[in-house]
């Protein structure tokens, strides 16, 4: 055998799967979503944009955009300023650092599903432990505790602090690397010229680590705006949708609605932001090897 | 300017191992130019960076100016700190870099300009403000670091190792024009480096280290001429000096002082030698007593200026014993591999150490044969 023929073989499963995986589904929502495809339905008539106007109009598809966007910005922020903090903190050698990397980073290996799932009880709106520990130090009332996922407001917050746990042990992994790569001299150097803290942390330390900072934001933003698991388990978009976001809706209205076409033309409003986002990102990062 | 003392100055790693930094005592002189000379390992940066405040000792105090600065940070104790590796913030422009330490001290925006002009044209960097670090030259890079630390008039200059990632070349003429700028500024320096000729050639007095303690306080010359023990005579000086363990004395001599007899004067008058100085190249005038060795030489280095011949004594109490002879080039004579000489050392060239403490001692009669 030939070494391009072995090459060929060897590379085909690699190829077959992102074909099969992520090709075939791309391309098929591409045409449900200018089709009139329903579950059980057994022909396909091309519809044109017919699909995309339903959506355009729909006061939940604008709900759900809007929502989409607070969910992706806020959680970006919670898990920034958070692995910020986190990451400087575990910069420095201390006794258990390893021990309370190791804790940090559980969320991000433990499964989505089973996680949200105990936050769900935390935040149940009977046997929270929150309004438990509330109630006790007298902050809140026993009858009139806060409905976590009941009330509009709480919930989106409560989406995002829970999204924001699971991104922030891999937005502060990422960091921690930006981190460890400025040499220790120059935080020093900063230290003599007479520079306190928070010279040191805006001026030095987080314009040197902004390529890797911009990295970890964009691959956030791609992860949180495409995520529905969270939102599913939780409130599933309730209340009145008001945490109802664009994966989710389109999961909703394509399977369980049955709607297969509608559902494909939200999912595709995904695409133009996502490459937008995709381009800063390859932009970023090659800009950064450059520097 | 002000004075930078240390007292019983000790830095400890790690419990229950030695200290990188011993009970050091020392003290500047205002405006000089001290010198921290040692391997690596010696405890040299560990002390400057006491001195900075980047490292917390273990016990012992840091003065500066007369007041003890141990409590106090880096950003308080009216220093200036040039990096080995410089240090420059890549980010930012060489203006940029140049004015951190104004902003940092909250000096007024007024002011900035015209002190970072200043200090750029003392460096000769004002072409290139608006450049980033990493577009710079490393002699480019070292005079912006410098500029840096002279654009807030600090009273105490501390460099470690600041001309180590030059070239040869360039580290020459570095060595000139920093020497020539500290006398200029006048500021209190204190500059770490392993290299002896850099110390040497630019300290008003070295302060050798070695294992995290003081060896020898001393201007260059006394450093090298009268080595406080073992370590400082063998540390300073390429090649370095020669040793012979004679019972519990151990006998040194330079190997520029180790030289063939021919070349070195017998008594006469002093017009009489120094004729013969010129025309039969005597390396010495009279030495007055004389030791005489047999050298065998084994093999010789040609370094241009000077040969370095690498061999042993033969004959006498101290036959096969490794020595090293040092004579300029341009002296006659055959020294090759496996020849036989007459060689001397002048007795007043020797330096006595004691066996066990390797501490210099007193000139002492020795039995040669």
């Amino acid at each position: 055998m030939t070494n391009r023929k072995l090459g060929v073989l060897m590379f085909s499963p690699a190829i077959i799967y992102v074909l099969a995986v992520v090709g075939v589904p791309f391309v098929l929502a591409f045409i449900y979503a200018v089709g009139d495809v329903k579950i059980a339905s057994v022909g396909y008539h091309y519809v044109g944009l017919a699909n995309f106007r339903s959506v355009l109009q729909s006061p939940t598809f604008r709900r759900s955009l809007y929502d989409s966007i607070v969910f992706t910005i806020g959680t970006q922020i919670v898990v920034l300023v958070g692995s910020t903090i986190l990451a400087l903190a575990l910069k420095d050698r201390f006794t258990g650092r390893g021990f309370i990397r190791f804790l940090i980073l559980l969320p991000w290996v433990a499964p989505v599903s089973l996680g949200t799932i105990g936050w769900k009880w935390i935040l149940d709106s009977i046997y929270s432990v929150i309004n438990w520990v509330l109630i006790h130090l007298h902050f809140v009332k026993p009858f009139d505790t806060p409905m976590w996922l009941g009330d509009p407001t709480l919930a989106m917050l409560s989406v995002i602090g829970v999204e924001s746990w699971r991104l922030l042990p891999f937005s502060t992994v990422i960091l921690l690397a930006g981190l460890t790569a400025i040499p220790r001299d120059i935080p020093e150097a900063a230290a003599v010229d007479g520079a306190g803290f928070w010279r040191t942390l805006f001026r030095i330390t987080i314009p040197m680590i902004l390529p890797i900072v911009s990295v970890a934001i964009l691959f956030g933003v791609i992860f949180v705006f495409t995520d529905m698991t969270v939102v599913y388990i939780l409130t599933r978009g309730g209340p009145y949708d008001t945490t109802q976001v664009l994966p989710s809706l389109a999961f909703f209205t394509g399977i369980l609605g049955s709607d297969l076409a509608e559902g494909a033309a939200i999912s595709i409003f995904l695409v133009p932001i996502l490459v937008a986002v995709a381009y800063f990102m390859l932009r970023v990062a090659s800009r950064s090897e450059v520097g | 300017m002000a004075i930078v003392e240390t007292r019983k100055l000790t830095k400890v790693f790690k419990q229950g191992q030695a200290g990188a930094v011993n009970d050091v005592n020392l003290q500047t002189r205002e405006s000089e130019f001290l010198v921290f000379l040692g391997p690596s390992g010696s405890g040299k940066t560990t002390l400057l960076r006491m001195i900075a405040g980047l490292e917390t000792p273990t016990s012992g105090e840091v003065l500066i100016g007369g007041s003890v600065v141990n409590h106090l940070p880096p950003r308080e104790r009216r220093i200036a700190m040039v990096f080995q590796s410089y240090a420059l913030y890549p980010h930012l422009t060489v203006y940029q870099n140049i004015v951190f330490p104004l902003k940092a001290q909250k000096i007024k925006k007024e002011l900035h300009k015209q002190k970072v002009d200043w200090a750029a044209s003392l460096l000769g960097i004002g072409r290139l403000l608006d450049r980033k670090p990493r577009e710079l030259s490393g002699g480019e890079r070292q005079r912006v670091a410098l500029a840096r630390a002279i654009v807030r008039e600090p009273s105490v200059f501390l460099l470690d190792e600041p001309l180590s990632n030059l070239d040869a070349k360039l580290r020459a003429s570095a060595r000139e024009e920093l020497e020539q700028f500290q006398k200029r500024v006048g500021t209190t320096t204190i500059y770490v480096t392993h290299d002896q000729v850099e110390a040497m050639a630019m300290g008003d007095r070295v302060v050798v280290l070695n294992q995290g303690t003081v060896r020898q306080i001393g201007t260059p010359q006394e450093v090298y001429d009268e080595p406080a023990d073992t370590f400082v005579a063998t540390f300073l000086g390429s090649p370095p000096m020669n040793l012979l363990d004679s019972d519990d004395l151990i006998i040194g001599f330079r190997p520029e002082r180790f030289l063939p007899s021919s070349l070195v004067a017998r008594s006469g008058s002093t017009d009489e030698i120094a004729s013969k100085m010129r025309t039969e190249h005597l390396l010495l005038a009279d030495v007055g007593k004389r030791v005489p060795l047999r050298f065998r030489v084994e093999y010789l280095e040609y370094l241009g200026a000077e040969r370095i011949l690498y061999g042993a004594l033969e004959g006498g109490r101290f036959s096969g014993k490794s020595v090293v002879s040092r004579i300029p080039s341009g002296v006659p004579g055959k020294y090759e591999a496996n020849s036989v000489h007459d060689f001397l050392v002048p007795e007043s060239e020797l330096k006595f150490f004691d066996r066990t403490s390797e501490k210099r001692v007193e000139a002492k009669a020795i039995q040669w044969q």
